[in-house]
């Protein structure tokens, strides 16, 4: 491996990142632009997520099955948390954003301890079927030498598809208009009659599923631990931010940005100080477009 | 006022209680009647309980053998049993509780050093002694603490002796991004250049950190013959899973982990770290009959769990300071200190070990490689016992360790 093969291959490195983080920002995107919830213990559903695959690989085999199973339980099983931590807590704080940031802290710090007590501390792993397990080398071409793992491959193609089905979610279906129409303006959606409790209650645990696949694909790379959460909360929130709040678009741009500028900023300097680069050049960016990558003019978000 | 009667009445019945707590307990330090204290601190709850549970299982076991026959001095070991929960500072509070409140003869226990060096300056200001179990980055020298872990000299540079004798030239060191992997990749960067090899790279991931796609590119780009890594806890699985998916198995490309014993190669499973090598001062496959009376007393009480080196210093501790008692013929620390880097050579299990007068353990070294069962075969032992240097000449110029 060459000196230019390094950079083809943080490239790719930096779209593998790119897309965990857009599948554990995407819900956090929704809840936060169509509801103004800041969702702390959003981390948690992806620990969630990791510990319900792990649990499904052990009953159902390693298998591709067993894998699959996993996938589907993880998003099923999230979402349905979800829903209940909406119905139960964070319909009742709407329109109090810093009540919701506290009590969704407290979920997120009694769903560490839980898992620690259910689980040990130490993280377990969800191993991948065999034939996710090995590697693509791009032999013959410009590009020889790189050998991409098949793992990161498929989270990425599984971001792609979880995008696609959102994008075509809002676009086409009945729920999708509603959830535009309650994003453009709540009062006057819910005069016209949309029922946008129950649009809220979809959306939220909506994401919470997202992140809870999120998790599971995340399983597969590294092991799900009590506190896996915690280290991708921080940069989940970063592209919700620097992507504009309640836009998919933006989502998507701010993953990728952020994710290849830590995986470039990596080829120089350290993970740490990657690290540092990157939440510099936020505040930078934040300086210019306050409003992130996609602003979406919303009632939702200019009233509070 | 209801309320206010209601909770001044329950203040004074709490005075009352504390009253009678007191009177019933003497205030007597920990030589009442025929029994000693000492203090055993560890985390039993938090993110170190996994690795700490196991030390203070050891340590009691010595304590319940040395009771067992007879005790200390004609008295019995009574072993006060905190948790420090993972927190430095929880450690320095109940380092205190144990000296003041308690009045134990000595400490055994801590794991991590930033709870090391939260307990001394307690250790220092109220008079104790602490015994130290695990290995550390060396570069700290107090008259209060008896340190058994290995110093760098007794592991990382038997390590890297060992790396020359096989023939690797090119080593890549890599680490977990705190305290004990800076200093430790700082004097082995020193040894290495030293021995005219090649540091084919450094690169530091934060503590816990799970994302090695950078890291695994920049190895490949710098071609190492072998892999120094100081990596610490699930970093590891993450470590090793990713290096595996990019065709890099440790067959392939020799990982020396210096974080991964018998305990935690059984919770990251030996199969992802099949056939990596790792330095310590103890492996529970030493094939001596002091060692198979160890594990065979310590799985008797706890049955599958296996033994690894901090738990065998942790053990060694106990003796240690049971024989430096004997030899003082009093419980007094400033004695007991001195007596303790005075003592013989003894074996209850890692070999032939004893204080130097910086009041380090000198023990013998071994490289292990890991095998499917969990279990480590000794590849290499070092010539005798190695004498503990707590500041490397090389990297630290002039420092001594004088007591």
């Amino acid at each position: 491996m060459s000196e230019g093969t390094l950079v083809a291959g943080q490239l790719f490195n930096g779209i593998s990142v790119a897309s965990i983080l857009l599948l554990a920002a995407l819900g956090l995107a929704l809840s936060f632009g169509l509801m103004r919830v800041i969702n702390m213990a959003h981390g948690e559903m992806l620990m969630a997520g990791g510990y319900l695959a792990y649990v499904a690989t052990q009953i159902f085999g390693k298998g591709a099955a067993g894998f699959f199973i996993g996938l589907v339980i993880a998003f099923i099983g999230t979402a349905a948390f979800g829903a209940l931590l909406e119905v139960t807590l964070i319909r009742r704080l709407y329109g109090r954003p810093l009540d919701t940031l506290l009590a969704t802290w407290g979920v997120s710090l009694i769903l560490q301890q839980a898992a620690r007590s259910i689980f040990g501390p130490v993280g377990v792993e969800v191993t991948a079927p065999a034939w996710l397990s090995g590697s693509l080398s791009l032999g013959g071409t410009a590009l020889t030498g790189i050998s991409v793992p098949a793992v990161r491959i498929f989270i990425i193609v599984l971001a792609a598809l979880v995008l696609g089905g959102m994008a075509l979610l809002f676009a086409r279906t009945r729920l999708g208009l509603l959830v535009r129409a309650v994003h453009q303006n709540r009062a006057i959606a819910e005069a016209l009659g949309a029922n946008t409790r129950m649009v809220d209650l979809a959306v939220f645990s909506l994401g919470t599923g997202i992140a809870g696949l999120a998790g599971a694909a995340l399983a597969l790379i590294a092991p799900v631990t009590p506190t896996v959460g915690t280290s991708y909360i921080v940069y989940a929130f970063l592209v919700v931010i620097v992507g504009g709040l309640g836009s998919l678009t933006g989502t998507l741009f701010a993953a990728l940005l952020v994710g290849i500028f830590s995986a470039v900023a990596q080829i120089f300097t350290s993970v740490s100080v990657a690290d540092v680069l990157l939440l510099l050049s936020v505040i930078v960016f934040l300086q210019f477009r306050p409003r992130g990558i996609v602003f979406q003019r919303s009632r939702a978000l200019e009233e509070t | 006022m209801i309320i206010r009667r209601v909770v001044s009445q329950r203040i004074y019945g709490g005075v009352a209680a504390a009253a009678l707590l007191f009177s019933a307990c003497p205030l007597s330090s920990g030589a009442a009647e025929g029994t000693v204290k000492v203090g055993v601190l560890h985390s039993l709850t938090g993110t170190m309980a996994i690795s700490e549970v196991t030390v203070k299982n050891a340590t009691l076991l010595a304590i319940d053998q040395i009771n067992a026959s007879g005790g200390v001095l004609g008295k019995k070991i009574e072993p006060v049993v905190e948790d420090g929960a993972s927190d430095p500072s929880m450690f320095a509070q109940k380092a205190q509780k144990l000296i003041q409140q308690d009045g134990v003869v000595t400490v055994f226990g801590g794991w991590t050093s930033a709870s090391r060096k939260a307990m001394l300056p307690v250790f220092e200001r109220f008079k104790g002694l602490l015994w130290y179990p695990v290995q550390f980055e060396g570069n700290e020298c107090s008259p209060d603490i008896m340190y058994s872990g290995a110093q760098p000299n007794q592991q990382i540079l038997p390590a890297l002796q060992w790396a020359e004798q096989k023939g690797y030239k090119s080593i890549f060191l890599l680490g977990s991004d705190y305290v004990f992997p800076r200093t430790a990749n700082l004097i082995l960067k020193k040894h290495i250049e030293n021995d005219k090899l090649t540091v084919a790279g450094e690169e530091y991931v934060p503590l816990g950190g799970t994302d090695f796609s950078a890291v695994i590119n920049k190895i490949k780009v710098a071609k190492p013959s072998i892999i120094f890594s100081t990596l610490n806890g699930d970093s590891n699985v993450s470590f090793f899973k990713q290096m595996a998916a990019a065709q890099l198995p440790s067959s392939k490309l020799p990982v020396m982990s210096f974080s991964i014993a018998e305990q935690e190669a059984k919770s990251i499973g030996p199969s992802l770290l099949e056939g990596s090598y790792a330095a310590w001062n103890y492996f529970q496959s030493i094939d001596t009959p002091q060692n198979k009376k160890f594990v065979a007393a310590y799985q008797a009480k706890y049955p599958g769990s296996p033994v690894d080196d901090p738990m065998a210093h942790g053990y060694v501790d106990v003796y240690a300071w049971a024989a430096a008692v004997k030899k003082a013929g009093t419980f007094d620390i400033e004695k007991v200190r001195k007596a303790a880097s005075t003592l013989g050579y003894t074996n209850v299990g890692m070999g032939e070990t004893k204080f130097a007068p910086n009041q380090s353990l000198i023990q013998t070294a071994y490289v292990g490689e890991l095998l499917p069962s969990g279990q480590f075969k000794i590849l290499w032992t070092s010539k005798g016992p190695v004498v503990p240097v707590p500041y490397d000449p090389l990297s630290f110029p002039g420092k001594t360790c004088v007591l």
